[in-house]
């Protein structure tokens, strides 16, 4: 009964914060207090409440999963370092040691790509040897990568102002970027359900989706030349596209998550590493969350693009195949959900529906832009 | 029978509240929304005649496929669904608030202890001691309780935490009924009614818009619309038009806009940055015009009505262009004015043909390097027009006024094409070196004047033969081949030279005779470009590599003539530009509704995901010495069942102390 042993009562988040915790939170007020000092003449009422807000929002979420602090403290001392090297010159990247090989945005984010496929090697590899040492690595190969990919784009973010003032915006606004993005969350939520259920064999399922994602990467920038920074079309110019983007992000990447947990479910039930898989209570327990957090932002990502559209478009809903895809998604997780706690549905339904429903989440990400012409592939104004 | 229909409606209801009537429902709005996206919506009808034919597009315009989500059994779907979810909340709701505010404080003993998740304890601990224990555990884990007495000295203490999570359900299928509500008013709801009634009719015919009856016309006091208006500078509009179907409806407007200039800025790069129009808002409530600047992104709203920018296009540029002669000896230019949506007619070149022009653009950003790596630039204005002769056949141009760098030499360009949906193809021109169209042209005049031909062949012979041993007796049958050639290609180019080559030389020598032939034409051509330039006054050609380009070009120019299907060449010579813009307007009394619904979903979904409902039993025993436990909740998960071990853990260690 160790349960009973260690139980300690429940208290408000507030007062279980060790002096790391304020010391974290003292570091970000500092950094948002020398930002503003510095850039606040520059900054409209949006800006400056998104940078009160950003102080908040992540000293909570640094509180609430302590693993985020470290990470952050590390991509803004990267960042940091990165932006310093530049010198204020963009050619500094072909030629500065540092930049070259290590923190350049393009490198940094190749680290991330190849960090990305180790990661997966070595969890595949855990899971094999049942190695707990080797799991370990693997996680930390995939914390590594994180750190890479958030690196590279807060360095793009500071290279786009490099190519010229009015040019300079965040980096989500291409699908180079976002993908990277997608990457950067889905791995994200991973590592945050690893560290609450110990499930550390499904590192090698997630990663694949995330090297799917990296493999496009290396597509587009290798194939298609399309890794450049490219100005804003003007409907892109907007506060919207900020929190719609990665609010869409959290629910696609936790959509590709439930859909790898699926069919880790469906191996395991056929006997397949079942004796390597965590239970499949546990799974399917998993895939429920995910798929929640998933729904919850896949909402606020859409409603955000109902409001920008009304902006941009002069219409909150005009029925465009993005628009309409987005709902077709958000219907299917919408009947998943009812099923489940309506129905009290469990198990092998539900897992290939998560799974088939990463098809329609991929349509509605990609096939759209591809097959589909509409007000979102911006051929017009 | 009163009974009879009673229970009629009360299945109809069961049905209609069911949530097996609602999925269906949503599973078919999924699938009709899918046909919307792979099916083009609202494109100009013809189109969809050429994609289906006559009898699939009948067929697929009866079902109302060109615009789905606003036919008739759309709709209807629609409306099943906020009937079927506000019965499924009117039906649900107070069973849920009588739920969320019930404490089930009459749980008996019995029916407890057949609770999946429960516990007793011996305790030794009296029930004075006991209970503030209990409760205090029960409030440190964020429950309430209410304390009732039973029989025989018992006490039962009912908690609850998390009750709210019914709120979820009521507040997202609330939701889900004023954001389909709000829809419904925004979409074009209102007109189908008045359409159905006969009241209303929509235009299809091609008409000015005070022309437009009133049949066709929506009044200002119009709850909702959405539609569109081009307003040239330095004009203004009182109208939109909504496009419906095959055909269109004019909305009538409070006031009017005139647009005063229309921007578009630019990046370093050349991508546009920013459309911005400069509006004057002409409100007869008003004694002065306001003026305003509306932007993408930054649209404005007045007297309900929201004002987008939403494209832009050009709004009669004056246009005047040097018309060119490709046909005959003529070596001037003769003058061509014009308005952009405007036409010209030439009799110049004999049978009269009609220049409609299209389109003017100042601005044409393109990637001309040969491997597309290279950064693209503004090659500068351009022009569309048609070409349309007396059968009423045309050709379609586009004319770049500048010259452009493409391979390293410098061309005029002009692309052609005989139907929309074939891709431009480009005749090049050379540019003298005085970056001048004229060069080519009177080149070209010269070589196609039949006249100017044995003058030529004289010209060269002298050269060519100069010197030469038996040149007096070579000099007929040179000069006379060289006319012969001459003659050739001014009748149809390469392409006639090859034809004759393949019907009088054997084949053998073919190969040989082609590479004289184009020597002669390469120096004949460079005879004529010299009598142009004296012909003007200018110095004889320099005999260098640029020069030689500058023939060879020509030549293929000339050739790729017979293929241009225009007697004339326009070049682009001066302009006055003069822009549109397209404005979207809208108003959408439904918006609050749907703004606020999402809220509703929004705190509505939290409440349900992340507000866990968990009951929780304590029943104290004096008289046995003894404590029940039993927990439950609407929702079984793993969580649950943790939470279960660890209070169950928990209630033994403060029981024994
Ligand atoms: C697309 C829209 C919808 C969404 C996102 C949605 C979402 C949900 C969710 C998540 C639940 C679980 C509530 C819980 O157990 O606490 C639920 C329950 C339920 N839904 Fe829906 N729903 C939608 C439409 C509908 C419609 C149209 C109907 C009915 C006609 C309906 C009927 C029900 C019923 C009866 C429950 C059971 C409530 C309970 O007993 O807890 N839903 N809904």
């Amino acid at each position: 009964m160790e349960l009973t042993q260690n139980y300690i009562e429940p208290q408000p988040l507030l007062k279980t914060l060790s002096w790391v915790d304020w010391a974290y939170a003292l570091l970000l007020l500092f950094g948002g207090v020398f930002a503003f000092s510095r850039y606040g003449a520059y900054m409209d009422a949006y800006e400056k409440s998104f940078l009160l807000g950003a102080v908040a929002g992540f000293s909570w979420l640094g509180w609430f999963w302590k693993p985020v602090r470290p990470l952050l403290v590390g991509i803004a001392a990267l960042s940091l370092f990165g932006i310093s090297q530049y010198h204020g010159d963009l050619a500094s990247v072909d030629h500065a040691f540092f930049l070259k090989f290590f923190v350049g945005s393009q490198t940094a984010i190749m680290w991330m790509n190849v960090l990305f496929v180790l990661a997966m090697l070595t969890y595949w590899g855990a899971t094999f040897s049942r190695s707990m040492f080797v799991g370990k690595v693997a996680t930390g190969l995939t914390w590594s990568a994180v750190l890479m990919g958030f690196t590279g784009l807060m360095v793009r973010w500071y290279e786009s102002y490099l190519i010229s003032p009015d040019v300079g915006h965040i980096p989500i606004s291409n699908l180079y970027e976002v993908f990277i993005l997608f990457c950067l969350i889905t791995s994200l939520l991973y590592l945050y359900y690893e560290g609450r259920f110990n499930t550390r064999q499904l590192g090698g399922f997630v990663l694949l989706v995330v090297n799917a994602g990296v493999g496009f990467i290396l597509w587009y920038t290798f194939d298609r030349q399309a890794s450049g920074i490219q100005p804003l079309v003007p409907a892109l110019q907007s506060y919207w596209m900020k929190i719609h983007v990665p609010a869409n992000f959290i629910g696609y990447g936790s959509f590709s998550l439930a859909a790898m947990v699926g069919s880790a479910y469906l191996l395991s039930q056929r006997g397949i590493l079942t004796s390597r898989l965590p239970a499949l209570e546990v799974l399917d327990d998993l895939m429920y969350k995910v798929i929640a957090i998933g729904f919850a932002f896949f909402t606020i990502a859409t409603i955000l693009g109902a409001m920008w559209a009304a902006e941009a478009w002069g219409g909150y809903w005009s029925w465009d195949p993005k628009e309409t895809w987005a709902l077709i998604v958000w219907l299917n997780y919408a009947a998943w959900l009812h099923l489940r706690l309506v129905k009290g549905l469990r198990g092998t339904v539900l897992a290939w529906w998560a799974l088939i429903g990463l098809l329609v989440t991929t349509f509605a990400f990609l096939g759209v832009n591809m097959f589909l012409s509409g007000l979102h592939s911006y051929g017009q104004l | 029978m009163k009974n009879h229909t009673h229970s009629r409606l009360r299945e109809i209801y069961d049905l209609l509240s069911s949530m097996r009537f609602a999925v269906s429902l949503l599973t078919v709005l999924g699938i009709a929304s899918i046909i919307g996206t792979v099916l083009k919506q609202n494109e100009p009808y013809p189109n969809y005649i050429i994609q289906f034919g006559q009898f699939w597009f009948s067929a697929f315009e009866k079902l109302g496929l060109y615009d789905v989500y606003h036919s008739g059994w759309f709709i209807v779907i629609l409306a099943f669904l906020v009937i079927s979810t506000a019965l499924c909340v009117y039906r649900n709701t107070p069973l849920m608030l009588r739920e969320i505010r019930s404490w089930r404080e009459h749980a008996t003993e019995k029916s407890l202890r057949l609770f999946s998740h429960q516990a007793e304890y011996a305790t030794t601990l009296t029930k004075e001691e006991s209970l503030p224990k209990l409760q205090g555990f029960l409030t440190a884990h964020g429950f309430r309780f209410k304390t009732v007495d039973r029989e025989a000295g018992d006490v039962l203490i009912a908690a609850k935490a998390g009750a709210y999570q019914r709120l979820g359900y009521i507040l997202t299928h609330a939701a889900i009924i004023v954001i389909c509500i709000g829809g419904l008013i925004d979409g074009n709801l209102p007109f189908k009614f008045q359409e159905i009634m006969g009241w209303k009719k929509i235009e299809t015919r091609d008409l000015a818009a005070d022309k437009v009856p009133a049949i066709s016309r929506l009044p200002v006091n119009n709850l909702s619309f959405r539609g569109n208006i081009t307003i040239p500078e330095g004009s203004q509009g009182d109208v939109v038009f909504l496009r419906m179907r095959d055909g269109y409806l004019v909305q009538e407007l409070p006031f009017a806009i005139a647009l005063k200039k229309f921007r578009i800025e630019h990046y370093p790069t050349g991508q546009p940055k920013s459309f911005e129009s400069d509006v004057a808002i002409l409100d007869p409530d008003r004694k002065e015009p306001f003026n305003a600047t509306i932007s993408v992104n930054h649209p404005l709203i007045y007297k309900g009505v929201a004002i987008y920018q939403s494209d832009f296009q050009d709004g009669g540029s004056s246009l005047s262009f040097d018309g060119w002669q490709l046909a005959s000896a003529e070596a001037r230019p003769f003058k061509v004015d014009g308005k952009v949506n405007g036409t010209v007619t030439l009799t110049t070149s004999g049978a009269p043909l009609t220049v409609e022009l299209d389109d003017f653009r100042l601005f044409n950003v393109l990637n001309l390097s040969s491997d597309g790596k290279g950064k693209p630039h503004n090659v500068g204005p351009s022009v569309t027009f048609k070409v349309r002769d007396a059968q009423g056949q045309a050709h379609e141009y586009l004319n770049y006024m500048q010259p452009m760098q493409l391979d390293g030499r410098t061309y005029f360009v002009s692309g052609m094409r005989g139907s929309p949906s074939e891709s431009f193809r480009y005749l090049r021109i050379p540019a003298d070196e005085d970056v001048s169209i004229q060069g080519y042209m009177q080149w070209h005049a010269l070589m196609s004047d039949p006249a100017k031909a044995p003058i030529l062949a004289k010209r060269l012979a002298d050269k060519v033969l100069q010197g030469e041993a038996g040149a007096e007796a070579m000099r007929p049958k040179f000069i006379n081949s060289v006319q012969q050639l001459l003659g050739l290609f001014a009748k149809g180019g390469f392409n006639a030279v090859a034809d004759f080559i393949e019907k009088s030389v054997p084949a053998n020598e073919r190969e040989k005779a082609a590479q004289t032939y184009i020597r002669i034409l390469e120096n004949v051509a460079f005879e004529a470009y010299g009598m142009s330039r004296e012909a003007d006054g200018k110095p004889a050609p320099k005999t260098d590599e640029a020069t030689l380009a500058f023939i060879r070009d020509s030549l293929n120019s000339a050739s790729d003539v017979f293929f241009y299907g225009s007697p004339f060449f326009l070049q682009l010579t001066s302009f006055e530009h003069r822009q549109a813009s397209g404005f979207q307007l809208t108003r959408s009394p439904g918006k609050n509704l749907v703004y606020g619904g999402s809220i509703l979903l929004v705190l509505g979904i939290f409440a349900m995901f992340y507000v866990r409902e968990r009951r929780v039993w304590l029943l104290v025993k004096p008289g046995t010495q003894r404590v029940l436990f039993a927990m439950s909740s609407a929702r079984k998960s793993r969580d649950f069942d943790a939470e279960f071990e660890r209070f169950k853990g928990r209630l033994q260690q403060l029981m024994q102390q």
